[in-house]
């Protein structure tokens, strides 16, 4: 291609690029989506799972088997997408935003933040199922704003300073939800436990709904901001300097992530490493373009966390593993062969 | 026509005065440079000039009007910045940072650069002799390819007006050349403005058209190079002997400090 021509089309190149980029995770998260009802403790037959997940009601399922897959298998695995959603462009904006490719919501402390609010509206308004949510939104906001100031020397923020605040409200607030447990009585206490590594058995439609509703609306706020990610991740002051409203799209980016982390902690504890591995993949894969990261992770996102659940429920059954082991175990090693390939 | 003009400004972080009542103006076509000790606030001029800080007296005013008065994106579109260093821990190409110039003029939201953004980036590449590199990651470039690369950001925004502190730090002799040759260039063809902060007297000398100097905060001197740069001016704000005589190819003012241990 000419250097002329190249210069005509280049105009449209990213928008390309990020559609075929999205096309293609989309094809993958389905595939990966329509496996996982497959797969389980009970397998299900393609064929006809496929027919009544069309809506068709004579598709040869046992009541049985509608009933594993209707009421069980399919509410859990859109909520992993959903919080899969969540936790990698929540990731991908903290780390454009702090200038820093460790960031992401776990290490930063802020998905600790969410569990103690949501613990907190457990304990004191554990009838209001709507607490839960708002609460944890709540946490969220409160760990980021936390984990920014104290990381903001004289200099702004640097990237050592941010991760040893993130330690610091971590360790902090894991105290909290020790304190909290053990206001809890004993039967409660084990269910919490796996809870905190990240569970997506325990969910209700509502929940469900508000995550699914909570994803939708960080992605776009962040995708909207993602031009002015992408000049903020190389620099505030020269980012500032170029037009960008530096201090509007921090807030608006800081806001848009905890609310993603919330939803996400709220209905299913802390699943680790999302945020860090799905963002990484997403830019050594497509280049550092936030507006082709940000809903290149959320897709990215959905489909590893799924993919995660499903080894989670399958690996030892019919017992279940919490899905934070399982992104954990996938999570560290495929980080450190980042790290190495770098 | 003045373009940017400061007006009496005075800055001050709390208690301390960084600037104190200058008066500036940048006209078409000139390269202004400031010159002075570490600490005499011209950084903290040239960042009030571009709206990053607020004087505490006087008033800034960009093409007539008070700077208050302009939008981020509409000072960005009329003032660049060139800084010393870019901040690179996410790997971009050269072409992707210097269309991030290109800002300014997108649409808010998703802001897919348009044609003529492309157009625009791809013509100040060759006129930065980066067209060959553009597909290559910054990080990958040399000291001085990275900062033409960064020159290139501010001069694809098509300002009026370009702001540039310290640019040739860090730089050797034949980058610390081509940088300001790229300045004198857009200033001579586009009706541009410039303004330089440097420590580099003789690279000012040079290449400015006026010199201001200053020093805790003050303007001790403005005018051209050959006004300012005198032995008994330069001694005052630096400290140091200096002997002043022409540069034998251009007939600039040549500084050459005479230090103590030398005499």
């Amino acid at each position: 291609m000419s250097t002329e021509e190249k210069s005509i089309n280049a105009g449209h190149a990213t928008l390309r690029k990020a559609f075929s980029v999205c096309g293609v995770l989309l094809v993958m998260l389905l595939v990966v989506l329509i496996a996982a009802t497959l797969v389980g403790s009970q397998h299900l037959p393609l064929g006809p799972s496929l027919c009544a997940l069309t809506g068709q009601t004579d598709c040869g399922l046992s009541s049985e088997q509608r009933a594993i897959l209707f009421d069980i298998r399919l509410p859990r695995i859109l909520l992993a997408g959903a919080v899969g959603i969540c936790l990698a462009t929540a990731g991908a904006g903290y780390q454009s935003l702090l200038r820093n490719p460790l960031a992401e919501p776990y290490l930063l402390g802020v998905s600790n933040g969410a569990a103690v609010g949501t613990m907190v509206a457990l304990v004191f308004f554990g009838t209001h199922e709507w607490s839960r949510p708002v609460m944890a939104f709540a946490g969220a906001l409160a760990a980021t704003f936390v984990v920014y100031r104290l990381a903001r020397g004289r200099a702004g923020a640097t990237p050592e300073r941010l991760i040893l605040a993130g330690v610091i409200v971590t360790t902090f607030l894991s105290s909290g939800i020790v304190f909290i447990t053990t206001l809890m009585d004993a039967t409660r206490i084990r269910s919490f436990t796996f809870w905190l590594l990240g569970d997506l058995s325990g969910t209700t439609s509502s929940l469900l709904a508000v995550t699914f509703v909570a994803a939708g609306i960080g992605v776009v706020v962040l995708a909207l901001n993602a031009r002015s990610l992408n000049l903020m991740m190389l620099g505030e002051r020269d980012a500032f300097d170029l037009g960008v409203e530096v201090g509007r799209v921090r807030i608006t980016v800081f806001v848009a992530a905890s609310l993603l982390v919330g939803a996400s902690v709220a209905s299913s504890g802390s699943v680790g490493y999302v945020g860090l591995v799905v963002p990484h993949l997403v830019r050594l894969s497509f280049g550092s373009d936030n507006r082709i990261v940000i809903p290149a992770s959320a897709l990215a996102g959905a489909a590893f966390v799924i993919l995660a659940d499903t080894v989670a429920r399958t690996i030892i059954t019919p017992r279940e593993l919490p899905v934070g082991a399982i992104t954990a175990l996938i999570g560290a090693p495929l980080f450190v062969y980042l790290l190495k390939r770098r | 026509m003045a373009m940017l003009k400061a007006n009496d400004i005075t800055v001050s972080y709390g208690e301390r005065v960084a600037v104190s009542n200058i008066s500036l103006e940048l006209a078409p076509r000139r390269i202004t440079a400031i010159i002075g000790p570490n600490g005499a606030g011209k950084s903290t001029m040239l960042r009030t000039l571009n709206g990053g800080m607020k004087p505490t007296a006087g008033e800034i005013s960009l093409d007539g009007q008070s700077l208050v008065a302009y939008s981020r994106r509409a000072i960005a579109k009329r003032i660049a910045v060139v800084a010393q260093e870019a901040d690179l821990r996410f790997p971009v190409t050269v072409f992707e940072f210097v269309l991030g110039g290109r800002y300014a003029w997108s649409a808010p939201g998703w802001g897919w650069e348009t044609v003529r953004d492309v157009d625009a980036t791809r013509e100040v590449l060759r006129e930065t002799q980066l067209d060959t590199l553009s597909d290559r990651l910054m990080n990958e470039l040399s000291g001085g390819e990275r900062q033409r690369a960064v020159l290139a950001r501010a001069l694809v925004t098509n300002a009026a007006v370009l702001l540039l502190d310290e640019p040739t730090a860090n730089l050797d002799m034949a980058h610390q050349a081509t940088i300001l040759t790229l300045v004198r260039q857009r200033c001579d063809n586009r009706e541009t403005s410039a303004l330089v902060v440097t420590h580099d007297i003789n690279l000012a000398a040079e290449f400015s058209d006026s010199v201001l100097l200053m020093k805790d905060g003050r303007g001790l001197a403005f005018g051209s190079p050959q006004e300012v740069l005198t032995p008994e001016l330069l001694k005052e704000v630096f400290a140091v002997k200096v002997l002043v005589d022409a540069h034998p190819v251009s007939g600039a003012p040549r500084v050459t400090p005479v230090h103590e241990m030398l005499r």
